[in-house]
């Protein structure tokens, strides 16, 4: 017997809205069906009326968890179309950042999956330990959440000699802890045996469907856009790609805690290399036309920003592509056959991110499958005719 | 004072209130063992240490709307929970606890109580499945069959492991299985092997990590427990909480024999002996991760029906060569 099973828009397994329509055949998955929308915030289009640097605010908005990626994402392409180079102490200001945003992700991303897979021991010590390096980044930029180090041409805050000395031994703590999980993560008998064998995305897959950041490497893709395409201090600093073979959710947890390790390493040798000079250079108000396509390794994989300027002190397009969206094509390949107690463990596996993901709505009639677009008005309009007569709805159905 | 001891019997000790009290206070334990293992604190803030937590959230919960899904069947939809407070009260009323008759034994203790007391504790099984099923929702329909499939991979484990110390003391009537460990401790160290499947088993029955699966929230919501809300949801978790002594219980006066010295002191072994088995509840559910219902069947398959025969064996054994 087969029947449809929703996951969200709300589902305790989900952070965020978003619809995943599973057809299923007892436990096991058939088909499945995600659907996109509920948290659209028009993000672009506000880009485009603000001012280069009132943008930086803006996409540091995009994430909560990945905030400095975007932001790095978007400062390093405008600072291409200014055609200015951050002086080096800001590069590696703004790289450590960005190394200890990918310690805390990761750590909650472990997090989230201990408590997917119903380890809530797992969940409260890795965010308890995570609360370490939340606490460093505090003290580096003031803030928890929205760092806001970063600026056109370089970072807004410098660091000194008992900073430097703290954020080295609060990575000794992490380490030690990080080894722990490494050593629960591998060994403790019911976490592996629901991790392992979960979620297969072989290496083809992988590359077909252009699957990004851990979830492909964790396939044995060794893409890194540090490693690939080395830009500002990665060319420098000495670290590994981290692969794994098994293509499983278990893959993808041991990649993720050996980027970890990798972290670690950055950011020791960011901090003890650490040169002396400036830590901005002034940023001109305007950017000559031309465009351009920004490329940054985020926890979660690839992120792109495709920034377009017009001579103006705004940009004219802001496109951004979140790695989440990269990884639902792949997701979806992954559910399929699976069982329905793997759905929340394959679903966090790709650590999503729905509202970094949402860029644009198109209708689309659920009956009929035709596809328009709509304006605003138009839209209001259609809600307004929709419910002008009708009483309070108490079971909502779903439309077909 | 004929009439008068069998209804202080059943609704006073140990009976309704005395379950209820004492079941709420071992929630209370199990919560808070369960959150400093995980570095949390726990219940704090309701009366000392927190201990009233468990009482407030149960009136809390009878205070809340009850909603009856349109398509649910409405009389088992209500009856449910009410049948199920009464089963696990009931089998609550088994336990070789009061024993001030002169033969030595608990009130209500009859030669097979053990056997009746297991089908009692299977019983809430069933509930937990015909209220999902009951709900006609996708996600209770889902931890039902759930709840049932599970059943299929512990509940023979559970009964080789608990009967085989009462073909040891060769009855079964707790009170003289009890009696029997008492008086040879020594015989307590065979049984060690189904303790653990006797443990495991029970973990399982009340769907405690790892076995949490009918009602795993990330996966379905809250499992056979989705359409449930207000009075209907307090008396299942009181029941949850009921059958949690009660099973402890059993596994206390099976494998650890019993609660000797009458009233006061039998109270306090129970209570020692009841926290010792809950403790070892709560550090499993602390330490592992839920695991697939099809991982449940194989894994009780695989190795606890092999372990509980090589128990019986065991058993069997040392009643021939040793007895």
């Amino acid at each position: 017997m087969k029947f449809n099973i929703p996951i969200g828009p709300q589902h305790p397994a989900l952070k965020e809205p978003i619809s995943l329509r599973m057809t299923v055949e007892g436990e096991v998955i058939r088909d499945v069906d995600i659907r996109l929308g509920y948290n659209h915030r028009g993000l672009e289009k506000l880009a485009e009326e603000r001012s280069w640097v009132q943008n930086i605010y803006l996409t540091e908005r995009i994430c909560g968890i990945c905030s400095h990626s975007h932001t790095t994402c978007y400062v390093q392409g405008v600072e291409k179309l200014m055609e200015i180079e951050p002086p080096k102490r800001g590069n590696y200001i703004r790289y450590l950042v960005s190394e200890l945003e990918r310690i805390h992700s990761h750590l909650l991303w472990l997090g989230v999956a201990g408590h997917e897979a119903g380890f809530d021991s797992f969940f409260m010590y890795t965010w308890r330990d995570r609360e370490v390096v939340m606490d460093l980044l505090e003290m580096i930029s003031g803030n928890r959440v929205h760092y806001a180090i970063n600026t056109i041409g370089g970072v807004r805050r410098d660091l000194d000699e008992g900073l430097v000395k703290k954020i080295l031994d609060g990575i000794q703590v992490l380490r030690a802890r990080s080894e722990y999980y490494f050593k629960i993560g591998a060994n403790e008998p019911t976490f592996v045996g629901r991790l392992a064998g979960v979620g297969f995305l072989s290496k083809q897959q992988a590359i077909d469907l252009c699957a990004v950041g851990p979830t492909t490497r964790a396939s044995g893709v060794a893409i890194d856009i540090r490693k690939d395409d080395p830009h500002a201090v990665y060319d420098e600093v000495p670290f590994d790609v981290c692969t794994a073979d098994s293509c499983d959710v278990l893959g993808r947890t041991v990649v993720r805690i050996k980027e970890l390790m990798e972290s670690y390493k950055i950011c020791e040798f960011l901090l003890k290399n650490l040169p002396a000079g400036d830590i901005a250079v002034k940023a001109p108000k305007k950017a000559k036309p031309n465009e351009v396509v920004s490329r940054y390794e985020a926890p979660r994989g690839e992120n792109i920003h495709y920034i377009k300027s017009n001579g103006t002190e705004k940009p004219e397009r802001l496109k951004v592509r979140a790695p989440t969206l990269a990884n639902y094509p792949a997701t979806v390949e992954m559910l399929k056959n699976g069982f329905i107690a793997d759905i929340p463990l394959i679903f966090a596996a790709i650590d999503p991110c729905v509202c970094c993901a949402e860029r644009t709505v198109e209708i689309v009639n659920a009956r009929s499958g035709e596809e328009k677009v709509l304006r605003f008005s138009q839209l209001r309009a259609l809600a307004a005719a929709r419910y002008k007569n009708s009483p309070v709805q108490r079971n909502a159905v779903w439309p077909f | 004072m004929a009439v008068l001891k069998p209804i202080l019997y059943l609704v006073v000790y140990p009976g309704l209130l005395f379950l209820f009290v004492y079941s709420t206070f071992c929630e209370w334990f199990d919560r808070k063992v369960y959150a400093r293992l995980q570095n949390r604190m726990g219940p704090t803030h309701t009366g000392r240490w927190g201990l009233l937590q468990p009482v407030a959230d149960f009136f809390k919960l009878m205070s809340k709307e009850d909603v009856v899904p349109d398509k649910a069947d409405k009389t088992l939809f209500t009856l449910l929970p009410i049948v199920g407070l009464a089963i696990v009260t009931t089998a609550g009323l088994l336990l070789p606890l009061w024993s001030v008759s002169e033969t030595g034994f608990a009130q209500v203790s009859f030669s097979g109580d053990i056997i009746v007391l297991l089908y009692l504790l299977s019983l809430p099984t069933l509930i937990f499945f015909l209220a999902g099923w009951s709900s006609t929702n996708a996600f209770s329909e889902i931890g039902g069959t759930r709840v049932l499939t599970m059943l299929f991979g512990y509940e023979v484990p559970l009964f080789m492991a608990v009967l085989s110390p009462a073909i040891l003391a060769n009855s079964w009537r707790m009170a003289e299985i009890a009696q029997f460990y008492r008086a040879k401790p020594l015989l307590i160290l065979p049984n060690l092997l189904g303790f653990v499947i006797a443990l495991i088993c029970v973990q399982a029955k009340l769907e405690r990590t790892p076995f949490d699966i009918p009602h795993a929230e990330t996966e379905i919501v809250g499992g056979t427990f989705t359409e449930y809300s207000g009075k209907k949801l307090a008396f299942f978790r009181l029941m949850t909480d009921i059958e949690l002594v009660v099973s402890s219980g059993l596994i206390a006066v099976v494998f650890l024999g019993g609660f000797p010295g009458g009233v006061g002191l039998g109270l306090v072994f129970f209570i020692i002996k009841t926290l010792f088995v809950i403790f070892l509840l709560s550090l499993i559910r602390a330490m592992t991760s839920r695991i697939r219902v099809d991982q449940v069947v194989s894994f009780s398959w695989k190795y606890l029906a092999p372990l509980a025969v090589l128990q019986l064996l065991i058993v069997i054994l040392i009643k021939g060569l040793l007895l």
